[in-house]
């Protein structure tokens, strides 16, 4: 955040917001970063966070009922990957909130949001097919996009695609 | 969801009578049968397969198989600078590309925070209503298709090439425009076209009306419809639908009003909401009137457009266009009104590439079709056409 500009209505209340989750939530979170761009908070202890995620669905001033959209990202130099979920009030408070969640790079695994938030049961398939994060609690935990017998997480940065697919040439 | 309770009574057969399933066999032996539609199937508009286990003519449950047109948007979106993507985005949504455009030229400039001639702005929002209209007579006219009447799908095509026609003269291209840029446009728009386009809203004002009788007061279109596939909002939210599905349910949501973007907030135009009257609220029905009501929306924003356009003296459509395009370390999440919801670009930046760490578009499409499986459940076959023409899907959205 420069200084000198005003902090906009928007992180205001997604600063308000946060700051609920952190009375109840304590040292489970990370500070809040209040930038203008995408106010985010991280989920430190990870095995809390279908219990975040339902209090900030259910709690009457939060209202979170819209997941906009859950974002796998790949974090080489940590040796980590971790997703990104935008959440909103939508049509009933309005406020806006990013929430991200880091487990190790190989073979690493996360809670599953899906019984809370439909959206989720979809974009944490793709997650699982592009980064190879595993959703714990996920009820259709295989590949969305890419065949089910692919190799490999395409979207990992140091991804070399398969010599061959069933007997035909991958590389170009 | 209308299910029928069959509990006790084996495999039976039903139909519909007057808008209710009703049990005219039962105790027939019949097995469940895996029945796949796709992924080269008319009613699915592209390369989408649905594997269905039926009991007789009733879908216990409905998959969608998606992935036939997976590109690797997003690792592509890695390997290319900043304005390099804006062509990869035209062919996500091809049916609405300025849209996508729009949405993607946004989440970059928030990034790197400058400011966009206003003129650039009017074109913007006039380019993308008209695509706007364009994709929705798509929609309209292949559901139309879809549920038996062909007439409709002739007259959208008809008007739909003028649209065509005329951004292609804006643009160069008819369908994958690479028109609008980050920062800017690719060209100002052609000297007359402002008027052309008054021309066509004249044309086609009518012409909706023409269009909406021919379906909406056709007796199998209404039947094939109404009451069919209803999805309450609550449910609608929480499945993240948006666009004209979530106000198909009656939520009046549209982020051109409620997270208002680029000129939006100074022009006037309705939020399309279903009144209950024709239709079950959040049902096919529903949402076929949502796309009607808008196309009247978007031609009173076009008008708007040309009546508030600032004059092209002096104007250079590629003056706030960086030179090189280098967005500072941050991420930004940003989100665009399309035709079939809402589209959100998540781009990560380091601040030292030219390349983007990671983008991530947010398909509407792909969200909206996701809520098949229970949208399906316990519906006759044919009804699940009606309802995946409903949801008015763009395969190369959903896969990316």
């Amino acid at each position: 955040m420069e200084e000198g500009k005003a902090v906009s209505q928007s992180v205001q209340q997604s600063a308000a917001a946060y700051s609920m989750i952190q009375e109840q939530f304590g040292s489970a979170l990370s500070p809040l970063d209040a930038n203008e761009t995408m106010p985010f908070f991280e989920v430190v202890e990870t095995a809390r966070w279908v219990e975040i995620a339902h209090f900030m669905r259910d709690h009457a001033k939060l209202k979170f009922n819209y997941l906009a959209c859950l974002t796998g990202v790949d974090y080489p130099a940590e040796e980590k990957v971790g997703i990104i979920c935008n959440f909103e009030s939508l049509a009933l408070l309005g406020h806006k909130l990013a929430v991200k969640l880091k487990c190790q790079r190989h073979g690493g695994s996360l809670p599953s949001i899906s019984c809370l938030w439909h959206t989720a049961n979809w974009h944490e398939r793709e997650v699982f097919d592009l980064f190879g994060i595993t959703f714990a609690g996920h009820p259709e935990m295989r590949r969305i996009l890419c065949p089910d017998d692919w190799e490999g997480s395409p979207l990992l940065k140091d991804y070399k695609v398969q010599q061959s697919y069933r007997g035909i040439k991958v590389p170009y | 969801m209308q299910e029928l309770d069959t509990v006790g009574q084996g495999s039976v057969r039903v139909t519909r009578k007057s808008d209710k399933l009703v049990i005219v066999e039962k105790d027939l032996a019949t097995e469940q049968m895996v029945l796949a539609m796709g992924p080269q199937h008319p009613s699915t508009h592209g390369v989408l397969k649905l594997e269905c286990l039926t009991d007789g003519e009733v879908i216990t449950e409905a998959v969608p198989c998606l992935g036939y047109l997976h590109r690797c948007f997003e690792k592509c979106c890695e390997n290319v600078d900043y304005p390099a993507i804006v062509p990869y985005t035209d062919r996500l949504d091809y049916l609405s590309a300025m849209n996508s455009e729009f949405a993607y030229a946004m989440a970059v400039e928030k990034l790197l925070d400058i400011e966009i001639p206003r003129r650039v702005e009017f074109i913007r929002v006039l380019v993308s209503e008209l695509n706007r209209i364009a994709s929705h007579l798509v929609a309209i006219g292949t559901y139309g298709i879809d549920l038996g009447a062909f007439t409709p799908f002739l007259f959208c095509f008809r008007d739909r090439e003028i649209i065509l026609g005329l951004l292609e003269w804006a643009s160069g291209a008819r369908m994958l425009y690479n028109y609008i840029w980050i920062g800017g446009l690719a060209y100002d728009v052609p000297a007359d076209f402002l008027k052309r386009v008054r021309e066509f809203v004249n044309y086609f004002r009518p012409k909706t009306v023409e269009l909406n009788n021919l379906l909406t007061s056709n007796e199998i279109f209404l039947k094939r419809t109404h009451g069919i596939g209803i999805m309450p909002p609550e449910v609608a939210i929480n499945y993240g639908w948006s666009g004209p599905m979530l106000r198909g349910s009656g939520v009046k949501w549209d982020l051109r009003r409620n997270d208002p973007y680029s000129i939006y907030p100074e022009l006037d135009f309705k939020v399309a909401v279903p009144d209950g009257k024709n239709s079950v609220i959040g049902d096919c029905l529903s949402r076929h009137l949502v796309r009607a009501i808008e196309m009247e929306e978007s031609l009173k924003i076009i008008e708007q457009c040309i009546d508030k356009m600032p004059s092209s003296e002096g104007f250079n459509s590629r003056s706030a266009i960086p030179k090189r395009i280098r967005p500072k370390a941050g991420e930004v999440y940003s989100r665009a009104e399309n035709p079939r919801g809402e589209l959100g670009f998540y781009i990560e930046s380091d601040g030292k590439s030219t390349k983007p760490v990671r983008c991530k578009a947010r398909s509407s499409c792909f969200v909206n079709l996701s809520a098949m499986k229970d949208l399906s459940k316990g519906q006759l076959i044919p009804d699940l056409v009606a309802i995946i023409g409903s949801i008015d899907i763009v395969l190369g959205e959903v896969d990316r």
